[in-house]
């Protein structure tokens, strides 16, 4: 039986895990296997845990304005290794600006203060569904 | 191999295990000491289990840990945090780390386990190590997993009476009394060594851990060693394995036999089972895939 | 406070308003079914003397200044002195932090707040490769002792009262601030201030420590220690809800678990042979002020009493100066929104308006942009201005502790102290703070808490204006978000490589030393790293000899 597994991390030295806790929740009470990396993970730490795991998505929670430079860390890590077709999504503290830059490095989707939790399972089931009829498995 | 294939072709023995067969075949058979670890949330196991990998792998060994948790009963979806407590293998790859839910399965952990536990041992890993909570009745499936089961305990949990009802201090081989410096531990490590005592089992089987500071780390691995050592020395193994192999057998039938039993109309049970028995062997007799 | 006959009187008339209630509710049922605190309890339609009848004014409020200070911690209050006016404030270098103090110094704020970055907060420096794109963005990025120095350039150290939000490292900056302060000219004994420290919360709420609970325990009772000897007019802790609460606490949650930790500090501090009568006087607290406006003032009044009961009668002390409760208070963060922005403008204000009713002695507004960014110089003039106008134009700072005897205020101040009570008897159950925390219990808590907040806004039980409800279809842009320079990083770096080629290497090679020898045997290690200090060792130096000596934490998961 086929059982998305989605990575939640906290890539850089962040400490707020308020938001990352409170998706994670939402998404096991939509049925998904969050694996779960706690605090300060470099974006080599993180790559490894999405291959170990063998993860369908990535969720970064990033609150410290380093959104930027992390994304394209993990991003650009996750091709060399080869997985450079899982989707990623990032939350937190966004400025509005800066969504079409994570867009560019490759991020799917990005949720901003107040996004409904709702929104982001929804998000998370249709980009897992379109790739899986991509890939026609 | 490396892990990126490990990782896809556990994710293949759990999404798809009519081809566990297939792969498991496809690769040499090999065997590795499989040790379990057990014992209530909070207890410390995945901070021990990091300890013990340390060690592990300053003597140069290679490590795989599958850690399971259990399945919400209401979305089948679950909360896999134990990684996080040992972050600091995951850049080693001679660390493998692996984490899955339960999904429903009747032992507390996941159904796939014996495979997946076999294909780390194909693949060359030293050491197997399963990490699984171990709370009630149910939760005694390690025992047919694993070589090695360590109990951990920890004072001031106040279920070690629980646990001795519920058979879990029976399966462990080794127990471990973390956070041996906390108030209580010295009362905890009597209260089980009279157990033990009463039992007729050996009271060296206790390890006092403080895996804050890596106390009785050591000790413990060595004592995890020899016990696999000896279980081979002795062919004790060889009959540990076929324990194993017939446990999986006995659930490959079980959820065999489910998967005709739901398609049955079950008014009387003992009906249920009958159809379910003719139905399947239509099937084979069809040529319908044996097995699963 | 009414005697036997007129409660009686009150209950009749009570009955039989009930009575007609029940007619009216037929007709026009209210907006909802029931009308919930935060912490879940129900409040009642109207409160009467009957609420509050087995109230003893003398015992329960006493006059303000008086124990157990449910009125105040002074007698005067705000018509003495006003509460201080203190932004925390903090960004990029430390030179251009320096220009915002001044700005905000120059634009009235009354002290001063240093928010620190990420890496200097977990004794990172800003070369070390975890600071890569995190140097300078949620506050002033410092290496050393000259990065103090430039922080302070030009304000006058012993005209100032600094609050520092800096926990872990907090050892070494309380040492840069006062080596810094000592250069000005001034004597230890004169700076007022403040220092976090509160390492227990880090590990519930905010995440940036480094070592374990004992060590990091050993530290703040050294600082106690230092601070009752040679800087008593210094505050050396905050201990704080204020980030518990942010996390998804809620009211009760917040004092509950802010005291658990305060308790596990005084007990720390006694076993290390200190007098609570004497450091005791130089606790203090940080609470967030949320949204709803009544709650939070009780919220305050009952911390008081609260604390003022676990002193005297947990920890027996008999100086007034340790019983008493002073705190900071900051408008609560994750309340505002990135939708209509402007409408934080309003929020800040209610929040700040129930803080100054609750009776705080310091108070940080938040700007309208903090959804978004940190606060640009306009967003914190505003934030300030809210202050200065509830100061100078609401009159509400010219009565102490108006809302005393409001039948709702003193009943709710009651309902959250009964209920703090009993969320420290669960902690004592589990062994104490620090084995609840270990447990994660607290967490679990918080997160419980947290988790059911946001349900009850997706299901539209709890309304957030621009967000569930009264949306706009299209958000007006703000025009100016702070950015922080991405070429800081490097040009910090740059200076940090100076800094080790013009200092005394050998100085600070021993000065390191001597630390790591004063760790290990367990002694007080504030002088050494004030050594250390002086030599211009940078704070991720001195950082790593500790990790060497007491390891580091790991955290617990749980949801």
């Amino acid at each position: 039986m086929k059982k998305y597994r989605i990575l939640i991390a906290k890539p850089g030295l962040d400490g707020h895990d308020r938001g990352a806790k409170v998706v994670a929740h939402a998404l096991r009470d939509a049925g998904f296997e969050v694996i779960y990396t706690g605090l300060r993970q470099t974006p080599e730490q993180i790559v490894k845990t999405a291959i170990q795991e063998d993860v369908d998505l990535i969720g970064l929670s990033i609150l410290s304005g380093a959104h930027l430079q992390l994304s394209k860390k993990v991003i650009d890590l996750m091709k060399k290794e080869g997985i450079g077709h899982v989707p990623v999504f990032v939350g937190g503290i966004i400025p509005p600006d800066d969504v079409p830059k994570l867009l560019e490095i490759g991020v799917c989707r990005v949720f901003g203060p107040g996004t409904p939790l709702s929104k982001i399972v929804q998000e998370v089931k249709e980009v897992l569904e379109g790739v899986t009829s991509a890939n026609g498995s | 191999m490396d892990h990126k294939n490990i990782a896809r072709l556990i994710t293949l023995l759990e999404n798809t295990p009519e081809k566990a067969k297939e792969i498991l075949t496809s690769l040499p058979r090999r065997t590795a000491p499989v040790i379990g670890f057990t014992g209530s949330p909070g207890v410390g196991k995945s901070t021990l289990i990091d300890q013990v990998i340390a060690k592990l792998r300053s003597s140069g060994k290679t490590v795989a840990v599958v850690a399971v948790d259990p399945s919400s009963p209401f979305s089948q979806g679950a909360f896999l945090g134990d990684r996080v407590r040992m972050k600091k293998h995951f850049l080693d790859d001679g660390v493998f780390i692996r984490s899955m839910a339960s999904r429903g399965a009747l032992g507390g952990l996941n159904e796939s386990i014996y495979d997946v536990v076999e294909l780390l041992e194909s693949v060359g890993f030293d050491y197997v190590l399963v990490e699984t909570v171990g709370v009630g009745q149910a939760e005694v499936e390690v025992r047919y997993v694993a070589d090695v089961v360590v109990l951990v305990l920890s004072p001031g949990f106040g279920d070690e009476m629980q646990l001795l009802k519920a058979g879990i201090m029976e399966i462990a081989d080794i127990y471990v009394v973390n956070k041996a410096d906390l108030v209580g531990s010295d009362s905890l490590y009597d209260q089980l060594v009279s157990f033990l005592t009463f039992a007729g089992r050996d009271v060296s089987s206790v390890v006092k851990t403080s895996a804050l500071n890596a106390h009785g780390i050591e000790e413990l691995v060595n004592k995890i060693t020899a016990l696999w050592e000896k279980l081979v020395e002795t062919g004790k193994l060889r009959e540990l394995r076929r324990q194993r192999m017939k446990h999986h057998a006995e659930n490959l039938a079980r959820r065999t036999l489910q998967k005709y039993l739901s398609l049955a109309d079950l008014e009387d049970p003992y009906e249920g089972v009958e159809a379910a028995l003719r139905s399947m062997c239509e099937r084979l007799k069809d040529g319908q895939g044996g097995g699963t | 406070m009414y005697d036997k006959e007129q409660l009686k009187r009150i209950e009749e008339a009570f009955q039989q308003w009930q009575a007609q209630l029940e007619n009216d509710l037929k007709k026009f049922p209210e907006r909802k079914e029931k009308f919930l605190s935060s912490s879940g309890y129900e409040f009642k339609r109207c409160y009467t003397p009957l609420d509050v009848a087995e109230m003893d004014y003398l015992r329960d409020l006493n006059m303000p200044g008086e124990y157990p200070y449910t009125r105040g911690v002074q007698r005067t209050m705000y018509r003495g002195r006003l509460w201080t006016m203190r932004q925390y404030a903090g960004f990029g270098t430390a030179e251009e932090t320096n220009r915002r103090f001044k700005y905000l110094l120059q634009q009235g704020q009354t002290g001063l707040s240093v928010a620190f970055d990420l890496p200097t907060q977990i004794g990172y420096d800003s070369d070390h490769p975890l600071a890569e794109g995190e140097v300078g963005r949620v506050g002033v990025a410092v290496d050393s002792l000259r990065d103090i120095e430039i922080l302070f350039d030009g304000i006058p150290l012993k005209d100032v009262s600094t609050s520092m939000t800096i926990n872990s490292t907090a050892v070494i900056l309380l040492s840069m601030y006062a080596v810094t302060a000592q250069k000005q000219g001034a004597k230890l004994e004169e700076l007022r201030g403040t220092i976090q420290n509160d390492i227990l919360k880090e590990y519930i709420a905010r995440g940036t420590y480094i070592f374990p609970p004992e060590p990091s325990m050993k530290i703040v009772t050294d600082i106690f220690e230092f601070c009752a000897k040679h800087m008593p007019k210094w505050n050396t802790i905050s201990i704080s809800g204020y980030h518990i609460r942010e996390a998804g606490a809620n009211a009760v949650q917040e004092l509950a678990f802010t005291f658990g930790d305060a308790i596990a500090y005084v007990e720390a501090a006694i076993k290390a042979g200190l007098d609570p009568n004497v450091f005791g006087r130089q606790l203090s607290f940080f609470f967030a002020a949320h949204n709803n406006f009544l709650e939070e003032i009780a919220k305050f009044r009952a911390a008081r009493r609260i604390w003022a009961k676990i002193m005297k009668e947990r920890f027996n002390v008999s100086n007034p100066e340790a019983l008493r409760l002073r705190f900071h208070t900051q408008t609560a963060g994750s309340t505002l929104t990135a939708q209509q922005p402007l409408n934080n403008i309003v929020r800040v204000a209610i929040q700040a308006l129930a803080a100054v009713l609750g009776g705080t002695q310091s108070l940080h507004t938040n700007s309208y942009d903090e959804a978004l960014g940190l606060p640009t110089e306009q967003s914190v003039q505003v934030a300030l201005r809210t202050q200065q106008i509830i100061a100078y134009e609401s009159g509400v700072a010219d009565i102490v502790d108006p809302l005393a005897g409001s039948f709702a205020i003193e009943a709710l101040t009651n309902q959250i102290e009964e209920k703090v009570w009993e969320y420290l008897e669960k902690i004592d159950s589990l062994g104490g703070m620090v084995r609840a925390i270990e447990l994660g219990y607290v967490q679990k808590e918080i997160h419980k808490s947290a988790y059911e907040q946001q349900l009850a806004i997706e299901k539209g039980e709890q309304i957030v204006v621009g967000v569930n409800a009264f949306q706009v279809s299209e958000e007006k842009p703000i025009e100016n978000i702070l950015k922080v320079d991405p070429t800081l990083e490097e040009k910090q770096k740059e200076a940090l490589r100076r800094l080790k080629r013009e200092r005394d290497n050998k100085a600070v090679a021993n000065a390191l030393k001597e630390l790591k020898q004063a760790a290990q045997e367990g002694r007080n290690i504030v002088p050494y790293v004030f050594e250390a200090v002086k030599c211009y060792a940078t704070l991720g130096e001195i950082s790593d000899v500790l990790r060497e000596v007491y390891g580091e934490y790991t955290e617990s998961t749980a949801i």
